[in-house]
């Protein structure tokens, strides 16, 4: 299970290397959410994918897994998740205020700062 | 273009009330069982963008006058202040507290002061994703 | 139970949140944002009279125990850097009372410089590696917002690139915790490091180092990794630069500073050696931005890059100067940092340009703003008295000791560069012929110099005051030459 898990990491950092090296604004958003979404299946394999119950209250039986992975990830897609959203605001705003979203014409000249 | 989504927005109406019940029913799920307050605050903002598709931006607003940034500032008072309860009984901070209570219609209830994080981030997640959907949509 | 240790976290919070209620009423959220950075101050200093008192202090969140809960610890450390934020924080609003403009003033501006302060002070009191995450990312959703705020071409520009680079890094962060964690099983910074000792550091521990390095040398701005703070830091208005110069870039330092003394410290001859290189030159290609460049913002912005080499060469060399010596460093460079972009913006609204080419003889009309630049000059390439002469002698001490001659070299040659480049805003900008500025007598001068001439004074303080404030230093410096000192502190309470 564990070598699945890290060839889908590795696809999903792949295209997400491959989006943020183009030059269309949203692209590189979407490789953004694709890197973080890596790093979050990441951590959940790194935490040891076992068999187990649900870390909760009233679960008696048997063994349960290891909740602090969950809890890292949770935190994280959060975290992620506001970063995204602030980042597509001002990407769009760039994009009506600039009037482009390649950023080879976004580059800083020392004329235009 | 005027087109005829009457249909749509009868079940709107329906499945938005639907929805926000069952969204606070998750709520208060979310302590011994999956669910939560930020899950909650997902399916309710749902509900109120379910109702943005069926009309539009302006009728929204005159159905819920309510500017989404303040949600944000009240569910963020109210989960720090939840926190910085614990200064006045001496206690580490965000240490909760819960208590088991016989209460009427609802007998044996557990009730729990980490709920009013969750309510905190509850309103939170209300507030931010439909401020987050009002921005970019209004320009539109 | 030492609730005190979070209250610099939790007040700023709270006021934060406040503030957003009032947004229409700019006067209330003044007063209520300096009310709240007063007590900030009182506060830390209140936290650094008891760590003096008693040791290390760990606070327990929630009650849950040390390995398992998160820890809240304000060591020496800590507290004296958090000492510095607030202080910062308060000069910094005093000046962006008369120079920010209502626009950004409105737009939740005083709300979002206290959420940047929780971050700060939340990253340099947590006890816990995802903890320390999670702060990163407050301090950093605030600082994007920050850079942002008011929204001119140029901004958002810089904006999407700085967006960029910091989610790329936050991942690298996100990932490298998980490496930690499958490895050592714990996210207590104590407890990790107890477990890193116990099995002796093996290589994978080592990668796990040196991709922590990576992620705190993208947010600190450490040689290879330092390409996009020119550009960003150039963009916003300059109470926000003063902010950003003072505060965030020390913070990634203060992380480095931390893993690499409580964690990473079993191989050092690869980690340090490596740390050392990069430091040397990171002062480097500071210097040669500094020297090269005629537009007084971009001056002071390498000079960041330059101090951020020495901090973190101090901390390569491992020994008690050496790192005394950065601990001493960053705070001085903290104060004097924000008095010279506070100096710097009076100079760039006087003259409505930032280039040197473009200005002069403001020492006629200007005086007192004059002679506080020439002071804050001085004291940053190290004369003494001034406060900048302690740091450098200690950092110099700790090469000697470490048989560090070439980056003792450096740091005098690239001390002498320094006091090139700010003299040379000094002589262009405000000597030589006055020339006629349009909008000169809009800019309030003598009130928003005072900010600027409060940080020089604390600035004097600390280098006057040196044989006062060692002693705390020293103390600041222990848990880092002896961990055991600090996982005692958090573990076993």
């Amino acid at each position: 299970m564990e070598i699945v898990m890290a060839v889908v990491i590795g696809i999903l950092f792949m295209s997400a290397t491959y989006l943020m090296l183009s030059k269309s604004i949203l692209r590189i958003i979407i490789g953004t959410g694709l890197l973080s979404h890596g790093a979050h299946l990441l951590i959940l394999t790194m935490g040891g994918l076992k068999r187990g119950s649900v870390p909760l209250l009233g679960e008696s039986a048997g063994p349960y897994v290891d909740p602090l992975p969950q809890a890292l990830i949770l935190t994280a897609i959060v975290i992620s998740f506001g970063v995204t959203s602030l980042f597509l605001v001002v990407a769009y705003r760039t994009y009506q205020e600039l009037g482009t979203d390649n950023m080879d014409k976004l580059r800083g000249k020392e004329s235009n700062e | 273009m005027k087109t005829n989504d009457i249909i749509l927005q009868t079940v709107a109406k329906v499945a938005s009330l639907v929805i926000i019940l069952f969204s606070i029913y998750i709520f208060f799920g979310g302590h011994y069982s999956p669910g939560g307050g930020f899950v909650g605050g997902l399916l309710a903002s749902g509900a109120i963008v379910l109702l943005l598709l069926a009309y539009d931006l302006k009728t929204v607003a005159n159905m819920l006058p309510v500017d989404y940034k303040l949600v944000v500032a009240a569910g963020l008072l109210i989960s720090s202040a939840t926190v910085s309860g614990a200064l006045f009984f001496d206690a580490p901070l965000m240490t909760h507290a819960y208590q088991y209570f016989e209460l009427p219609l609802l007998g044996h209830t557990s009730l729990h002061t980490a709920v009013l994080f969750d309510l905190g981030v509850y309103l939170v997640v209300i507030g931010i994703t439909m401020t987050i959907i009002q921005t970019i949509g209004e320009s539109e | 139970m030492n609730n005190l240790v979070f209250l610099p976290v939790l007040l700023p919070l709270l006021t934060g949140i406040i503030l957003i209620f009032f947004s229409k009423y700019i006067k209330i959220q003044r007063f209520l944002s300096l009310v709240s950075s007063s007590l900030g101050i009182i506060l830390s200093c209140l936290l650094i009279g008891k760590v003096h008192d008693q040791g290390i202090l760990a606070l327990q969140v929630g009650s849950w125990e040390a390995p398992f809960g998160i820890s809240i610890v304000a060591d020496m450390l800590s507290s004296l850097l958090v000492l510095t934020t607030n202080i910062i924080g308060f000069a910094v609003l005093i000046y962006s009372f008369y120079s920010i403009g209502t626009g950004r003033e409105k737009f939740y501006y005083y709300s979002f410089v206290q959420f940047l302060l929780v971050g700060v002070n939340g990253a340099f009191l947590t006890g816990d590696i995802f903890n320390l995450f999670v702060f990163f990312e407050v301090m950093l959703m605030s600082s994007y917002v920050l850079l942002v705020l008011g929204g001119t071409k140029a901004q958002l520009r810089e904006s999407l690139k700085y967006i960029l680079v910091n989610v790329i890094s936050s991942a690298l962060f996100v990932i490298s915790v998980a490496y930690l964690y499958s490895v050592v099983g714990t996210l207590n910074m104590a407890d990790i490091s107890r477990r890193i000792a116990e099995s002796g550091q093996p290589g994978i521990i080592t990668v796990i180092a040196v991709s922590f390095l990576i992620v705190f040398g993208l947010k600190g701005a450490i040689f290879p990794l330092f390409y996009w703070l020119p550009g960003s830091y150039y963009a916003p208005p300059i109470p926000v630069i003063a902010l950003f110069g003072a505060l965030l870039t020390k913070v990634g330092v203060y992380a480095i500073l931390r893993t690499f003394t409580l964690l990473f410290y079993h191989d050092q001859q690869y980690t340090h050696e490596l740390l050392g290189i990069l430091a040397i030159f990171t002062i480097i290609v500071g210097t040669i931005g500094a020297v090269g460049y005629w537009d007084i913002k971009k001056i002071i912005i390498y000079n960041i890059v330059i101090a951020v080499g020495m901090i973190t060469f101090g901390i390569s060399l491992m020994n008690e100067q050496g790192l005394s010596g950065a601990i001493y460093y960053t705070i001085h460079d903290m104060i004097i940092k924000a008095a010279l972009f506070l100096l710097v913006g009076i100079m760039a609204m006087i003259t409505g340009t930032s280039d040197l080419r473009k200005m002069g003889g403001l020492i006629q009309a200007y005086p007192y703003a004059a002679w506080t630049f020439f002071i804050a000059a001085i004291s940053l390439a190290g004369i003494p008295p001034f406060s900048g002469f302690a740091g450098k002698l200690l950092l110099l001490e700790g090469a000697v000791e470490g048989e560090a001659y070439v980056g003792f070299a450096v740091i005098l040659i690239s001390s002498l560069l320094m006091l090139y480049s700010v003299m040379k805003i000094f002589i262009n900008g405000f000597w030589g012929k006055p020339r006629a500025y349009k909008d000169a007598d809009l800019v309030p001068v003598s009130r928003l110099a005072v900010p600027a001439a409060l940080l020089v004074i604390v600035s004097i303080a600390l280098g006057l005051g040196t044989e006062a404030i060692y002693p705390y230093i020293s103390q600041a410096m222990e848990p880092l030459i002896d961990p055991a000192i600090y996982i005692n502190a958090v573990l076993k309470e």
